[in-house]
């Protein structure tokens, strides 16, 4: 017998013989004849006058073809990129929206800000006429440090936002809080950073773009999550190709994690510039040019407050934030720091009243906007490590403590205090399972036992909730949000009765091909070898938003599991038709139509072949073919949650935090394929741990240069500095979509910082550590050591 | 001014002329159109473009393609006996889903065949771990990197490869 191949087995994936043999195609992968390769100028300084730019030695240099800077986009009335979120500030006043020029016309504004751009006949000659361009730059003082980007005298990054001020956002009512506060026993404060991170997917950014001359369409292969999406905007606001000249292909992309939402000026100039050039161009980042360009991650600093009663019960949570921007708005930045995040802050608790005020702040630095969880890490991290501190404080047990604020299985729906009402769950089942696999009883004779041995071992839990499958398009758009946020999906029979399933959700490395095609085949019962998906083009698939916000399964698998539906009930009017029935008798049982109570049957491939060569057909009544369109808007998000456990050694003379165990027990609701979800939480928790121990982007804050700036200075995250995992699952079926799915890509990036950072606290603790920085590198830890030590001399 | 070089690529012969400071995962790429072998970084850390050398593997992202005269170069297109018969190595990440977006797999596939051979198909999870240190994977935080080097170190024993 066939191993299974339905809703629910762990089917090996239908991509892997491409990319296992060489033979996956990725942009630079591309043979385009008579390409030509395009390099782009960098500004060296965080912030500058443009005062002059010589090209004349470049443009004789071998193999040059051509040379454009600002001032020629500028005077070809390109528009400028775009932000797609608008958010309203506190007064209910849209957020400043300074100028995105798509290179920089007379003043640079980050290290890596985009001057000029090389087309030669070689990448390398490309790269060595940029080299005699001539850039003089009249340089000015940087504005880096996040947390003075607001003070009073700051250099500004804009003229149109004064103050570096984006925008000054609130939710809540702030003197309920207050009052709340006054009331409260014990009040738990804290002071956090969220550290900036470098998205760094295992591929670079690239571009390539034809145009044709005969046609006037464009083509550009872009290494895009959502290429409608990039398609919508280069066409309506940033080149004024009409969408139907411009066609996007993203191909094979090699990881994305957010990064490669965003419209980027280097896929806009290639395009821009295949017509003028008049042969294909390509561009792909060099990893220098990904740190420096590539929209960073997360960059907050947080004042919170949480005030409990006497019996531990949460009263209510404020929080204060400073959220980096950087030099320009990218597409998405806005929305992250206040609608992904300051909304997710009830986390799993019935904390009645929330306040936050976020101010986003303009920097010399790269623009920052969603990466992997986008916000939800944010506001996780903010959460559970005051949660956890407040058990510390009042010397309770933390998973005790958050038992006894999580919101009861009997309150869903449950609407909480920050705009969203989740939908489903059962958190304290979770939190036993972790607790279970993760052997906390045991704890503190391991901690013992490691003391043995000189190493402090400590254990941190983070309990996380978070709202994606993005998402409810009334809601999005009365939140600002410029775009529907509904998926797409075609199911097309051919008449041999093999699938093409076309959907408007773009996989770079999610597993669609395998997973959709189980959606499919366990729905319509056609054998899975038989089905192919199809995605990331917008000349074959219908319009889509693309993937991002962990939403491909729950809105774009349930617009598959729609057009399945209409496939279904065309299928039963033809299997009427054939077997002399009433469609109200016809039954669709595993890939047959069925007359109840008798043994006629009609395969649903014959009912397909029916249709496409209807010699036996009611053709007055229903059109030839088996081609189905569905559009799936949902209800409302999906609310995955969860609990990491996290345990740590440290060793104090080095300052070394090893992790020893990491437990997560995941509420995803129902899965498709067990296999690929757990590959996507080993994923997400190794960028989580990577966050909490290792990562940081650290500009210079004088001179603005990106110091973590390669992989010999931003440490990623390597297979010796994390421990195999332990993972455990529990399913509450979503309410309101056919799979009854939630999503599962970034969980794991947004629990974990704070389970490992609660872990170090807690191994820390003994010494009078109160707080590490994250990450918590070997020096951080040393520092807060010794620090320790120091005051209690 | 280029530079004649001839090398054997998964066991043909392949030539080309080259500038002096073409590498030899460029003439991959670009000369013979093998794309195959990635590239993702520019100082020789993610291990995406590692490939064997007479029978050593090697970042060619590292390696100028002149250096590689006259050798025998395997490639990830290499090394499968045919479409149904992929190497052990491979169908180990195959079955432990070792594998997400595809972009670091051909030079972890070729790195791990070699840690294989030269640990002579024993290895235990804290070697494979710190052996792996040469290449960077964003996607499957490693956990069934791991688990398929290790499950494929006997299976490449009993297949004699």
């Amino acid at each position: 017998m066939n191993a299974p191949t339905g809703i629910g087995a762990r089917v090996k994936r239908k991509e892997d013989q491409r990319f296992l043999t060489g033979t996956g195609r990725y942009v630079d992968d591309l043979p385009l004849a008579r390409a030509t390769y395009a390099h782009f100028l960098r500004s060296p300084h965080a912030h500058a006058k443009i005062k002059s730019i010589d090209i004349s030695a470049a443009k004789a240099m071998p193999g040059v073809v051509a040379i454009f800077t600002g001032k020629d986009i500028a005077d070809a009335k390109v528009g400028g990129l775009i932000c797609g979120w608008v958010v309203k500030d506190k007064h209910g006043q849209p957020h400043k929206s300074p100028p995105h020029p798509v290179m920089a016309v007379d003043t640079v504004r980050y290290v890596g800000d985009t001057v000029a751009m090389i087309v030669a006949n070689s990448h390398d000659e490309a790269k060595d006429a940029a080299e005699t361009i001539k850039v003089d730059y009249d340089e000015k003082p940087a504005n880096v440090d996040l947390a003075k980007a607001l003070d009073k005298g700051a250099t500004e990054v804009h003229a149109e936002a004064p103050g570096n001020l984006i925008y000054d956002w609130e939710i809540g009512v702030q003197a309920d809080v207050d009052a709340a506060f006054a009331k409260a026993a014990h009040v738990t404060k804290l002071d956090l950073v969220n550290n900036r991170l470098i998205p760094n997917a295992m591929e670079p950014r690239a571009a390539a773009a034809e145009y044709d001359k005969g046609t006037g369409n464009y083509t550009l292969w872009s290494t895009s999550q959502n290429p409608h999406v990039l398609r919508l905007i280069l066409s309506a606001f940033v080149l004024g190709i009409p969408e139907h000249k411009l066609r996007v292909i993203a191909p094979d992309v090699g990881g994305g994690f957010g990064s490669k939402i965003f419209c980027y000026n280097e896929e806009t100039m290639v395009t821009w510039a295949a017509s003028r050039v008049g042969r294909p161009i390509k561009w792909t980042a060099e990893r220098s040019e990904s740190f420096q360009t590539d929209a960073h991650g997360r960059d907050h600093v947080t004042h919170a407050e949480l005030a409990l009663d006497k019996d531990g019960k949460f009263l209510a949570l404020k929080v204060e934030t400073i959220a980096n921007m950087g030099a320009y708005l990218s597409t998405f930045s806005t929305a992250v720091p206040t609608y992904l995040y300051a909304t997710l802050l009830a986390g799993q608790y019935t904390t009645p009243l929330i306040y936050a005020n976020v101010k986003a702040a303009l920097t010399h630095t790269a623009p920052v906007d969603a990466y992997r969880g986008a916000g939800r890490p944010e506001a996780t991290f903010v959460i559970e490590s005051i949660v956890s501190k407040a058990a510390k404080e009042l010397k309770v047990d933390p998973a005790e403590l958050r038992r006894k604020n999580f919101i009861p299985s009997t309150a869903f729906p449950y609407q909480t205090p920050v705009a969203l009402q989740y939908d489903s769950g059962n958190y304290p089942p979770i939190i036993d399972e972790a607790i279970k696999i993760a052997d906390y009883k045991g704890f503190e004779a391991r901690r013992a036992e490691a003391k043995s041995r000189g190493k402090l071992r400590g254990i941190g839990f983070s309990s996380y909730i978070e709202a994606c499958g993005l998402g409810p398009s009334r809601v999005i758009g009365q939140l600002g949000g410029g775009v529907g946020q509904w998926e797409s999906a075609q199911i097309k029979f051919n008449p041999t009765g093999n699938v093409q399933v076309l959907t408007g959700a773009h996989s770079h490395g999610q597993s669609h091909e395998t997973t959709f095609a189980q959606v499919v085949s366990d729905k319509l019962g056609v054998p899975i070898e038989n089905i192919e998906v199809v995605h990331g083009d917008t000349a074959t698939t219908p319009f889509g938003m693309g993937s991002y916000g962990s939403r491909s399964l729950a809105v774009g698998g349930s617009a598959i599991m729609k057009a399945a539906d209409k496939i279904i009930a065309k299928g039963k009017k033809i299997a009427a038709h054939l077997m002399e029935a009433s469609v109200a008798d016809v039954v669709f049982e595993q890939g047959t139509f069925k007359v109840a109570g008798t043994d006629k049957a009609v395969p649903l491939g014959q009912a397909v072949f029916a249709a496409y060569v209807p010699h036996n057909y009611p053709l007055e009544e229903l059109e030839p073919g088996m081609d189905e369109n569905a559009f799936y808007d949902p209800s409302n998000f999906v609310y995955p949650a969860g609990t990491q456990i996290c345990e740590v050694e440290i060793d104090p003379d080095t300052g070394v935090v090893e992790i020893v165990n990491h437990t997560a027990v995941d509420d995803f609701g129902n899965i498709v394929n067990p296999m690929i979800v757990e590959g996507q939480v080993h994923g997400g928790i190794v960028q989580g741990v990577g966050q909490a121990l290792l990562e940081n982007a650290v500009y210079d804050k004088e001179t603005g240069q990106l110091i973590s700036g390669s992989y010999m200075d931003y440490t990623m995250p390597r297979a010796d500095d994390v421990p195999s995992f332990k993972l455990g699952n529990k399913v509450t079926p979503c309410p309101h979509n056919p799979l009854g799915v939630k999503g599962c890509g970034e969980a794991g990036a947004i629990a974990a910082p704070a389970a490992v950072m609660n872990a170090v606290h807690d191994a820390l603790a003994p010494l009078g550590v109160s707080h590490v920085p994250m990450p918590a590198t070997p020096l951080n830890v040393w520092q807060a050591i010794h620090g320790a030590r120091a005051a209690a001399e | 001014m280029t530079i004649p070089v001839a090398m054997t690529v998964n066991g043909k012969p392949a030539s080309g002329k080259v500038e002096a400071r073409t590498l030899l995962v460029q003439f991959l790429r670009e000369h013979l159109g093998m794309t195959g072998t990635h590239v993702g970084c520019d100082t020789s850390q993610c291990g995406a473009c590692v490939v064997h050398v007479d029978g050593r593997s090697v970042k060619s992202c590292t390696m100028l393609a002149v250096q590689a005269e006259g050798a025998k170069v395997i490639t990830i297109e290499g090394l499968a006996e045919s479409a149904e018969k992929l190497h052990p190595m491979q169908e180990a990440f195959r079955e432990n889903h070792a594998l997400q977006c595809g972009f670091c797999t051909p030079g972890m596939v070729m790195s791990a065949i070699d840690m294989v051979k030269r640990h002579n198909y024993q290895l235990d999870e804290a070697t494979v771990r710190r052996e792996l240190e040469g290449n960077l994977c964003r996607c499957t935080g490693y956990h069934n990197i791991v688990k398929a080097i290790l499950a494929a170190a006997p299976a490449m024993k009993s297949a004699g490869v």
